[in-house]
């Protein structure tokens, strides 16, 4: 391919003295803006916007309590996917996603945003009815006092009688097998269901808050959250979070973000955020110095797509 | 004749660079006659649209729009002149690829262009974030895997708010302003690009 033969110009870089047409700056721009908040107007008044209720932990606790009993249980014995995931929330030997080999911008960080996912979403949470409660301050007592294999020997037992049986039943079940864990885990979904432990979860030592990263967390950590993604098409599957919620466009300009996720090796890589944002990083930074790179720099002279931009200048010159 | 002031200089070198009939001319080169050049203008006026709409909704707070219909109704002016916004973006950025607007020394009007494009990601996907409503809370816990993992995530956490919604009125915006009006002012300084 060759590029097309046309008539040579002064360099670029000098002001143009060639033939002038008028040309009003003001009155485009203003015609744009009020063409573009009449389009705008028009949109919003067809389409509108979507607003789905956020899930709330009360809302989780009430249509999945088996999913929400199990998710506090791996919270308290440390096997849930925010106790395991490493730097930025957790401290967990070789966690975290590496880029290439062992390289990880991730654990070389370290972490930032400690979170002890015990205390934060169970014991912690307990505590405020344990205050007025005798039962739960001494199951919690009882708890925090045993050793560590023994509280696990507790919660592995009481997670898979929750995972086979019936909710209500289980909390209440057989102390020597579950120690304290039923009636833990009884109150604190009484607590869920009360509305109680979204306060507690976004609460801290101060009035105002604007932090909820405990409470997506522990949000994220159950299957509720994503079950009801999935039925709103979110998935990473199915192009993930450059969608919204209903029949709206959602962030569309992250497609190829997006894009490298639906396909191997990236799809079913481990390291597959690190890898997907490391060429991210190394196509936005090409996407910049663009002007600088031999052979993208050429292409716009083999794509004749701007003599469809000036044709009438080239048809004026030609006839010239 | 005393020394000159720091503001006589600005002046005299804001003029020099920018006289009048540069900054404001009322005539182009022939060549700037094409639909392809209204995308640019599109883009802006998208983009004060945008402000404004999110001006209004800051008015009430960022609660507001989920109780009034007035304010989802503004709401609504905001996610269209964003959508908007984007795509007069990405027409005007391949229709200046495809006529290598960089040429003669106006490669830093590229860099300009293409960082506000890259800006303006961060800026919407954090009024995303600030949505309080499932949207958010399912691109924040969805997000954050890949900003932790390229160690953005540790400063900057997509689950916290309060951070977010400062990023997303203040700070973002305000780079995206300062990154367009230094675009503007340099395809003014250089002018627009020749035919190839």
């Amino acid at each position: 391919m060759t590029a097309v033969r046309l008539p040579q110009h002064a360099d670029p870089a000098l002001e143009w003295t060639g033939a002038k047409r008028r040309y009003d700056l003001v009155k485009e721009a203003v015609i744009a803006l009020v063409a573009v908040s009449l389009l705008t107007v028009l949109l919003a008044s067809l389409f509108s916007s979507p607003d789905v209720k956020p899930i709330t932990v009360a809302q989780w606790s009430a249509a999945a309590p088996k999913d929400f009993l199990a998710t506090a249980l791996s919270e308290l014995d440390g096997t849930s996917g925010v106790a395991t995931y490493g730097p930025p929330y957790t401290h967990v030997a070789g966690a975290g996603q590496n880029i290439v080999g062992g390289v990880s911008l991730e654990r070389a960080l370290g972490v930032q945003i400690p979170i002890d996912t015990a205390q934060a979403f169970v014991l912690g949470p307990l505590a405020i009815p344990a205050r007025t409660s005798p039962l739960i301050a001494r199951a919690l007592a009882i708890y925090e006092g045993a050793p560590p294999a023994r509280q696990r020997s507790w919660t592995q037992a009481f997670a898979t009688a929750v995972d086979k049986g019936n909710v209500v039943a289980r909390v209440r079940a057989h102390r020597t097998l579950y120690g304290p864990v039923p009636a833990m885990m009884a109150e604190l979904l009484a607590m869920a269901r009360s509305g109680a432990l979204d306060g507690a979860l976004i609460s801290t030592d101060r009035f105002y808050q604007t932090n909820f990263t405990k409470a997506l967390l522990f949000l994220s950590d159950g299957s509720y959250l994503e079950n009801t993604a999935a039925k709103q098409n979110l998935l990473g599957s199915q192009w993930g979070m450059m969608n919204e919620t209903g029949n709206y466009p959602g962030q569309a300009w992250l497609w190829l973000y997006t894009f490298w996720y639906q396909i191997p090796p990236f799809s079913t890589s481990a390291n597959a955020d690190a890898q997907v944002w490391a060429i991210m990083g190394a196509l936005s930074l090409a996407f910049v110095c663009v002007p600088f790179i031999p052979g993208v720099r050429s292409l716009p002279r083999y794509v004749p797509l701007y003599r469809l931009i000036w044709r009438d200048y080239y048809r004026r010159e030609a006839s010239a | 004749m005393s020394a000159p002031t720091w503001t006589g200089r600005v002046r005299t070198r804001g003029l020099a660079a920018f006289p009048p009939e540069r900054l404001l001319p009322d005539t182009q080169p022939v060549y700037v006659a094409s639909w392809i050049y209204v995308f640019g203008v599109l883009t802006l006026a998208a983009f004060v649209v945008i402000l404004a709409s999110g001006g209004v909704l800051a008015l009430a707070g960022p609660a507001w729009w989920h109780t009034s219909s007035v304010g989802h109704f503004f709401n609504s002016i905001h996610l269209w002149s964003t959508e908007l916004f984007f795509f007069f973006m990405v027409v005007h950025l391949w229709g200046k690829f495809f006529m290598a607007a960089w040429r003669g020394r106006r490669a830093l009007t590229w860099i300009t262009g293409a960082v506000s494009f890259l800006v303006s990601i961060a800026t919407a996907f954090t009024g995303y974030l600030t949505q309080q409503n499932f949207d958010s809370q399912w691109i924040g816990t969805q997000a954050k895997d890949g900003l932790n993992a390229s160690g953005i995530g540790a400063f900057f956490n997509v689950l916290n708010f309060g951070q977010m919604l400062m990023w997303h009125i203040v700070l973002l915006p305000l780079v995206v302003a300062l990154l367009i009006g230094g675009h503007i002012l340099l395809v003014r300084r250089r002018g627009v690009v020749p035919p190839l």
